[in-house]
């Protein structure tokens, strides 16, 4: 690819979702493009940078989505899957007793393996049946990803990595070589497609946001504004769960670290013990 | 290092399972069929046996019989195996197995299995 037709593209698409395209993964990024070359009729990448440049919106908008990374796992880093549930979880549900109501949100879900490792968690601890009500949305930049999380549909090789075979078969039904997730949990979470730079006027009072591998591709002016954003919608006494390369060094003066749980963070102005004694 | 035993009545696919295992440094042993497995497991008793039988003895009478043995309780027994259907892993994991690897099978399928049991 032409210097001039990369640094173009890397603009639009940081403008667009906020993603950085550094230099040396020009060929990875040009392996992207090939879908949505074939998938608009163009032959060359020139062509198409050439199109961009005269204002195609929505081809601009497959070129943005189609930059995105989408590798994910059942309980992927395992670690925090364990303490959201030993550590994070128990007071929040105390603090929610007379409520009985969980807000969550999984802010880059991809094809929803974050979201359905978290809605087997909360399968497990029967609250839905303990009469609480649990508003958990999952979110994605890519259309393509949320249509795939909806249909909750998975090949023999995503099922077998970070997923225990008892829960395969707790949750899942078989269809030749694909597994299908149960209703039950296809249906608390709500899927929608939503880019993080786009007002979050529709989430509140969040208690839990899952906001993992996605900020390390954003530069630090968006990282610091999506992540004050999160602090809005987040509960006093939420929780925020970042990747776990994603190092505290990106964060603004909002969110502290809880001492014992790694990779979770609090609103800052909060009384953090609260939540770091448990467990 | 930690000992796996590999249970599976066709010798090219020990040869693989154990490459693996090797290089996710196990210590690997053979056996070829439920006896000489049992056998094994009296006079070694391994931290982990990765199982597929068909002949004679198979896999859910060999995992049955060995949770009745002394100290048959203590290995992680992954079944590995081609038989996919739900039946068919219910029943294992009703008999005792900790896992169940699904074939085809890679490298990367087997270290996610023992990372799920603790073995990785």
């Amino acid at each position: 690819m032409k210097p001039d037709d990369f640094s173009y593209l890397a603009q639009l698409v940081r403008r667009r979702s906020g993603l950085l395209l550094p230099t040396h993964k020009a060929p990875l990024i040009e392996g992207r493009l090939a879908s949505v070359m074939r998938r608009f009729g163009f032959r060359s990448v020139p062509a198409l940078i050439n199109e961009l440049r005269h204002g195609h919106d929505a081809l601009a908008r497959a070129v943005s989505e189609a930059m995105t990374t989408n590798e994910s796992s059942f309980f992927r880093d395992k670690a925090a899957f364990d303490k959201f549930r030993d550590v994070i979880l128990p007071p929040l549900i105390s603090a929610r007793a007379s409520s009985k109501r969980l807000r969550i949100w999984s802010a880059a879900c991809a094809a929803g393996q974050e979201a359905y490792s978290i809605a087997m968690i909360l399968s497990d601890l029967k609250l839905q049946a303990k009469g609480w009500s649990i508003d958990f949305f999952a979110t994605d930049l890519s259309p393509e990803m949320i249509a795939r999380a909806e249909l909750g549909v998975y090949s023999h090789y995503e099922v077998q990595r970070g997923l225990a075979t008892r829960r395969l078969v707790a949750h899942f039904t078989q269809e030749g070589a694909s597994w299908r997730i149960h209703e039950n949990l296809r249906r608390m979470v709500t899927f929608r497609q939503f880019n993080l730079l786009d007002s979050y006027g529709w989430l509140d009072d969040l208690d839990i946001v899952f906001c993992r591998n996605v900020l390390l591709y954003f530069d630090h002016k968006t990282k610091t504004s999506v992540l004050e954003r999160i602090a809005e919608v987040l509960m006093p006494d939420g929780a925020l769960l970042l990747g776990h390369t994603e190092t505290p060094d990106i964060l603004p003066k909002t969110f502290v670290s809880l001492a014992h749980a790694p990779d979770f963070y609090a609103r800052a102005r909060h009384q953090v013990p609260k939540l770091a004694v448990v467990g | 290092m930690k000992h796996c035993l590999v249970v599976n009545d066709s010798r090219p696919i020990r040869k693989v399972a154990c490459r693996i295992l090797q290089d996710l440094q196990f210590k690997t042993d053979e056996a070829e069929d439920g006896a000489s497995a049992l056998a094994h497991c009296r006079s070694q008793m391994p931290e982990l046996i990765l199982l597929d039988l068909n002949m004679n003895m198979n896999s859910i009478e060999f995992l049955k019989t060995l949770r009745r043995e002394h100290g048959g309780s203590r290995p992680v027994v992954v079944f590995c195996t081609t038989e996919n259907d739900v039946a068919r892993i219910s029943e294992a994991l009703n008999a005792g197995a900790n896992e169940y690897v699904m074939k085809p099978f890679d490298r990367s399928i087997i270290a996610a299995k023992l990372a799920e049991v603790g073995l990785a």
